[in-house]
C-alpha cells in the first residue's frame, strides 16, 4: 500500500528566508554542533585524568588552526544556543511572541552571540601575552 | 463513567501520563546550563596559560569539581533530549530506533566518562 499523493503545506521552498526562520534552524544546528563540543569536552577530561603526555596530545589538536577554528566556532555556538534558549524560555512563558518583538529579539541574539564570542577571545588572548 | 469513545476503549490507546517530562526537562536543563556554561567559558578564557600542573590544580578545588560534575551530567542529559527531538523528526522505522538507542548508549557512556575522569583528578 503506498502513500496517497496528498497535497503538502507551503513548506520552507515556499517562503521567503527570514530571521525567526533561519534562527530557529540555527538554534538546532548549534545544538548538534556543540553535542559534538560536549563529547569533546569528555575527551580533553579523560585526557587529563590520563596524564600529562595524554593531556599534552590533546592540547596540540586544539592548538592546530582547525582547532582553534572549532573552539571558536564552539563559543558562539554556545552563546548563540544560550541566548536563543532563554529566548525560548520567554516564548514558553506566554510573552513577546508578537512578530516585531520576535524579529527584535532575533536580531539582539545575533549582535549578543557575536559581542560576546569577540569578548570572550579578547579576554583568552589578553590572558595569554 | 469513562468518557472514552468505544473506539478508543478497544483500541486500548491513550495518554502515556508523562507527555510533558520530556518538555520540561528540557527546559529544567537549559536553565541549570545557563550559569554552567557561561562559568566554564569565562574559566577557560580568563585561564591563562593551559600547563598540565596547572589545570589538575584548578580541578582539585572541590568547588570545580562538583560545578565540572554538574555540568557533565546536565549537558548530556540535555543533548540527550534535543538530539532525540531532532532524530524523531528527521529519521523513521528502524533507522531511528537504532538512532535513539545509540544516542542514549552514548550520552551514559560520555557522562560516567566525564565524572570519572573528574572525580580520578579531584581525589
Amino acid at each position: 500500500m503506498g502513500t496517497p499523493q496528498r497535497p503538502l503545506s507551503p513548506h520552507l521552498g515556499i517562503y521567503r528566508w527570514q530571521l525567526t526562520m533561519a534562527l530557529s534552524i540555527l538554534h538546532r544546528m548549534s545544538g548538534v554542533f556543540l553535542s559534538v563540543g560536549a563529547v569533546v569536552m569528555v575527551v580533553v577530561l579523560a585526557a587529563i585524568a590520563t596524564g600529562s603526555s595524554q593531556f599534552e596530545t590533546v592540547q596540540s589538536w586544539l592548538a592546530h588552526p582547525i582547532g582553534l577554528l572549532l573552539l571558536v566556532g564552539w563559543s558562539f555556538a554556545l552563546y548563540l544556543h544560550l541566548v536563543n534558549g532563554v529566548r525560548h524560555l520567554i516564548w514558553d512563558a506566554g510573552v513577546a511572541l508578537e512578530k516585531n518583538t520576535a524579529n527584535r529579539s532575533g536580531l539582539f541574539v545575533i549582535a549578543f552571540a557575536v559581542l560576546a564570542t569577540a569578548a570572550t577571545w579578547a579576554l583568552a588572548c589578553e590572558e595569554l601575552v | 463513567m469513562s468518557l472514552r469513545t468505544p473506539l478508543s476503549n478497544a483500541k486500548g490507546l491513550g495518554s502515556a501520563k508523562e507527555g510533558a517530562h520530556h518538555w520540561w526537562a528540557q527546559r529544567l536543563t537549559s536553565i541549570a546550563l545557563v550559569p554552567l556554561t557561561i562559568w566554564l567559558a569565562f574559566t577557560i578564557a580568563s585561564f591563562g596559560e593551559f600547563s598540565y600542573s596547572a589545570v589538575i590544580l584548578w580541578m582539585q578545588s572541590p568547588l570545580v569539581a562538583v560545578a565540572l560534575a554538574l555540568l557533565v551530567v546536565t549537558m548530556f542529559y540535555h543533548v540527550q533530549l534535543g538530539v532525540q527531538v531532532i532524530i524523531e523528526d528527521y529519521v523513521s522505522g528502524w533507522r531511528k530506533v537504532a538512532s535513539l538507542i545509540a544516542l542514549n548508549f552514548a550520552c551514559i557512556a560520555f557522562t560516567f566518562m566525564g565524572l570519572f575522569s573528574i572525580i580520578e583528578v579531584s581525589l
